[in-house]
């Protein structure tokens, strides 16, 4: 019966099933995104050797590469480079710290997370670059205000993913360990400090971006050196591969910066 | 050491959940907790092992633990809790890092624990490389590192397949042969119940209230039997006739829900 029913007539044509559960299953390549870039850089140079691109408006790739150069043999570069990493480092790690510290007093205690989240979507908001000016008045002209410009706006973002990431760490991992008698301590330790850890790296990679951001925007407002004091001076001489240049230091900078999380995830969050 | 139930009540906000269970676990007894869906099995479980404060009443505990005990109420939970990021070897040593064990005596209760679950050899495997089965050998292996006196089990099996659940049940069987460890079985599978225990309380409908303790009639020996088969499905079918009006009130009280 079962064999009959698998059988068609002689007389019946059969059609395949058409499939239909192709799609939505984005794959990257692996070189594909290169080679993409390759093309447009060799596409803009192109355009550039032939004369059909004016270099005050979009100097071509290689005279950005030759600028870049220049800067290098001449020390401008790390001149500029490290005034802002200087800046970066401290402001982020400042900003990281207290982040940290405020999100997970945020996730833990009820009395920090009715105060707390009242004060973070208040200040959240605000661009950190507009305190600059009160920050200036308030520390004084250097690094100060330029340091906390940065701290200030890696802060909240670290925060709010700090305690986000300890709301996500599921509860029953935190009762089983209270089921045991685990102290508290511990159980912040070894719970849930793991448990939040992807979303705090993942809050990293935002911290990063806003950091490389505010330095720029507060060396554009005022200092001497720095990437975004030279993009500025650059900009102002009409020195367009050098300003170029610096957008593509910044690139690269935000690049390496992204590989490092990249490699901390890898070897913090090999479990998942 | 017993474990008492003590005219314990429970509400959620206005939904009363349990309403004055009493009952007691002696020590080395296994009693499984029956009753339709949402008439409070877990809660109570909850609040016998201290998770859940009660409304009114009280878990109370009865005589001394076993002196080697370190955590006489112990979970195994239905969604094993494993810590994803630990290997399995660590998700059992979890329970000890606290205590004042020393490392050697730490290694010899976690090995002792791998040893009687059968996973010695997944030692450094993560959760994620495990079956479900296997997860929930993990479970049990992290509670009997502790040397517990009551096991409290909620429904270990029901996320599992049926071959899973059967071997599971023969570990269960075989781990609690010996009556040194006496449990607490939530179950909604009555042949769970009466395969394993040796007394089934049975709840009512939300509130959860006792409507019959039922004795199982026969040794945890004699229920291995293949003769014992029929009388434990006779058993079966009294607890269910007990509970179906009420299971199939319960159902549609969740499908209007």
């Amino acid at each position: 019966m079962l064999d009959r029913a698998g059988t068609p007539a002689k007389d019946e044509t059969t059609r395949r099933v058409r499939f239909r559960g192709a799609g939505f299953v984005p794959a990257s390549s692996r070189f594909g995104g290169w080679i993409a870039l390759a093309l447009v850089i060799a596409i803009w140079q192109a355009a550039g050797s032939a004369g059909l691109v004016n270099p005050l408006f979009l100097p071509a790739p290689l005279a950005i590469v030759r600028a870049i150069y220049d800067l290098a043999m001449s020390g401008a570069l790390w001149q500029h480079l490290s005034a802002s990493i200087l800046r970066i480092g401290v402001g982020w790690v400042l900003g990281t710290a207290a982040g940290v510290a405020v999100g997970f007093a945020i996730g833990l205690s009820r009395l920090a997370r009715s105060v707390g989240i009242t004060f973070i979507s208040a200040l959240f908001p605000i661009p950190k670059i507009a305190l600059l000016p009160l920050l200036i008045l308030w520390l004084g002209i250097g690094e100060e205000p330029k340091i906390a410009t940065i701290a200030l706006g890696v802060f909240f973002s670290t925060a709010i993913s700090v305690y986000s990431g300890v709301d996500a760490v599921p509860r029953n991992l935190i009762r089983m360990a209270q089921s045991f008698n685990v102290p508290f301590v511990t159980i912040v330790r070894k719970v849930i400090w793991p448990g939040a850890l992807p979303a705090i790296l993942a809050g990293f990679r935002i911290t990063a971006s806003v950091a490389l951001l505010l330095v720029v925007s507060a060396e554009m407002i005022g200092a001497q050196y720095g990437i975004g004091a030279f993009v500025l001076q650059a900009g102002n001489l009409m020195q367009t591969d050098q300003l170029l240049a610096g957008v593509v230091i910044l690139s690269v900078f935000g690049l390496a910066v992204g590989k490092v999380i990249g490699w901390l995830e890898t070897r913090l969050l090999h479990w998942r | 050491m017993d474990l008492i139930a003590n005219h314990i009540s429970h509400r959620f906000g206005d939904l009363a959940v349990l309403d004055d269970v009493s009952f007691a676990v002696s020590a080395g007894e296994v009693v499984a907790i029956v009753g339709p869906s949402g008439c409070g099995k877990s809660t109570l479980l909850s609040i016998l092992g201290g998770l859940l404060q009660p409304t009114s009443g009280a878990p109370e505990l009865r005589g001394a633990p076993p002196a080697d005990s370190l955590n006489p109420l112990t979970f195994v939970f239905q969604d094993f809790a494993l810590l994803p990021w630990a290997t399995v070897e660590e998700n059992v040593e979890f329970p000890l890092l606290h205590t004042k064990l020393s490392a050697a005596q730490r290694r010899a209760q976690v090995e002792d624990a791998l040893r009687r679950t059968g996973l010695t050899d997944f030692r450094k495997t993560y959760p994620k490389q495990l079956s479900g089965g296997m997860r929930q050998r993990v479970g049990i292996s992290r509670a009997l590192a502790v040397r517990p006196a009551i096991l409290l089990m909620d429904e270990p099996l029901s996320a599992l397949d049926s071959q899973t659940r059967e071997l599971l049940m023969e570990d269960f069987v075989r781990l609690l042969a010996d009556g040194g460890m006496g449990a607490v079985y939530v179950t909604h599978n009555l042949e769970e119940a009466a395969r394993l225990a040796d007394r089934i309380v049975v709840l009512s409908r939300r509130p959860g209230r006792i409507r019959e303790v039922v004795t199982v009639p026969m040794t945890r020996t004699e229920r291995g039997e293949i003769a014992a088969r029929e009388r434990l499905l006779a058993l079966q079918n009294q607890i269910w006739s007990l509970i179906r009006n009420e299971a199939i009130d319960a159902e549609r009280e969740v499908q209007h829900a």
